[in-house]
C-alpha cells in the first residue's frame, strides 16, 4: 500500500482519533459527532470525505464481525520454497475464501486467513490448497481472542 | 448466518462505508425501501449482539506513518496464557491478540500479538515491553515482519439472488 501525499492536519487527526471510538446511531450523526469536536456538521462531512478520498482512512462505517454472523475463520501458514513463491501465491489467492495473505520473513513465509460460511468449509479449502500445491497448510484457529480494540493515535 | 434478509441487505449496503450526507441512515433506508428508524434500530440490535463491532473510521496505518507491522508470537505457559493474553491485548500498541494452537516442532508459539510502529526499531521497543510483561511465563518469542501484502479484501457478503438466505463471508477486515 502506498502512502498518499496528503498529510492530515491537526483537526484531521483529532477527527481520526475521536471517530475510532464510535459514531452515533441517530438521525443526524455527523452533527452530533461534530458538536463533540467543536466543528460544524459541514466541515466534518467534508473532512471525512477528503480523508477517505486521500486514503488516510481506509473505511468509514460499521465494522462487522463475520464470526458473529455465523462464519468461520482460520489463520493458516505455509513454508513455500522460494522458487515457487509466485506460483503458489496465485494458487492460494485463487480461492475466494482467502481473505488476506501476507508474505512474512520466516521459514513459514506465507500467512493467510481463510473465511468460510461454515467450520467445515475451512478444512475443505485448506485440503484443496494442500492438494493443489503439494505443501502442508498449518492451521492456527483462534482459541481465544483478547480484543480490546485498537486505537491508534493519529 | 445469523442474519435475516433485511439485516443482510443492510450489511451489504453499508459494508463499503456510510455515505457522506447529513442523514446517512436515511439515505441507506431510501435505497433499500425502508424507514430510517428501522436502519438505526437494526444496526443497534446487531451491535448489541456483536455482529457490528463498532461504527467509525479505520485509519490507514501507512498513510499516517505507521509503516511497520510485526506479528509477535510467544510461547507462554498454558495455565497462564488466558490471563497474560488479556494483559497483552490491553496494551495500546497491540491491535489484535489471540491464543492459538502450537504446531510442534516447527511452531512452539501459542500467543499472537500484532504490533504497529513507524519503523522496525519502534516495533522492537514495543516487543520488549511485552517481554517484561510476560516475564518467566514466556519460554521464547519471535517477530514476523510482513514483507509484502499478497491479498487483502475486507469483509464481503456476496450478493445472491432473491430468496437465497445464505450469505458468503469473504473475510474479516
Amino acid at each position: 500500500m502506498k502512502p498518499s501525499d496528503y498529510r492530515p492536519d491537526a483537526t484531521d487527526r483529532r477527527i481520526i482519533n475521536a471517530l475510532q471510538e464510535g459514531f452515533p446511531l441517530s438521525s443526524h450523526p455527523y452533527a452530533e459527532a461534530a458538536a463533540d469536536l467543536d466543528l460544524s456538521e459541514c466541515e466534518l462531512i467534508e473532512r471525512l470525505a477528503r480523508l477517505r478520498k486521500e486514503r488516510a482512512i481506509t473505511r468509514f462505517g460499521p465494522f462487522f464481525d463475520a464470526a458473529a454472523m455465523g462464519g468461520a475463520f482460520c489463520l493458516c501458514a505455509m513454508n513455500v520454497p522460494g522458487d515457487r513463491f509466485e506460483a503458489v501465491t496465485a494458487q492460494v489467492n485463487a480461492h475466494s475464501e482467502v481473505a488476506h495473505n501476507y508474505e512474512r520473513a520466516h521459514q513459514l513465509n506465507m500467512w493467510f486467513v481463510l473465511a468460510t460460511e461454515t467450520p467445515e468449509g475451512i478444512e475443505a479449502v485448506a485440503c484443496a490448497i494442500e492438494r493443489e500445491t503439494g505443501l502442508e497448510v498449518l492451521r492456527f484457529p483462534k482459541l481465544e481472542e483478547f480484543y480490546i480494540g485498537f486505537r491508534m493515535v493519529a | 448466518m445469523n442474519l435475516d434478509g433485511t439485516d443482510r441487505r443492510i450489511v451489504e449496503a453499508t459494508q463499503s462505508g456510510l455515505p457522506f450526507v447529513a442523514q446517512p441512515y436515511a439515505e441507506i433506508a431510501s435505497s433499500l425501501g425502508l424507514e430510517e428508524t428501522e436502519i438505526i434500530d437494526r444496526l443497534a440490535a446487531m451491535q448489541a449482539r456483536g455482529v457490528v463491532r463498532r461504527i467509525g473510521v479505520a485509519p490507514n496505518h501507512y498513510a499516517l506513518g505507521m509503516t511497520s507491522n510485526g506479528m509477535t508470537v510467544w510461547d507462554v505457559e498454558d495455565e497462564m496464557a488466558s490471563e497474560l493474553g488479556a494483559q497483552v491485548g490491553r496494551l495500546d500498541f497491540v491491535s489484535h491478540c489471540y491464543l492459538r494452537p502450537r504446531a510442534l516442532p516447527l511452531w512452539p508459539y501459542n500467543l499472537f500479538a500484532m504490533v504497529h510502529g513507524s519503523d522496525q526499531r519502534e516495533v522492537e521497543e514495543k516487543r520488549r515491553v511485552i517481554v517484561s510483561l510476560l516475564g518467566p511465563a514466556c519460554r521464547g518469542n519471535d517477530t514476523l515482519y510482513s514483507t509484502r501484502i499478497l491479498k487483502k479484501t475486507g469483509l464481503r457478503l456476496a450478493r445472491k439472488g432473491a430468496g437465497d438466505s445464505n450469505a458468503t463471508v469473504r473475510g474479516e477486515s
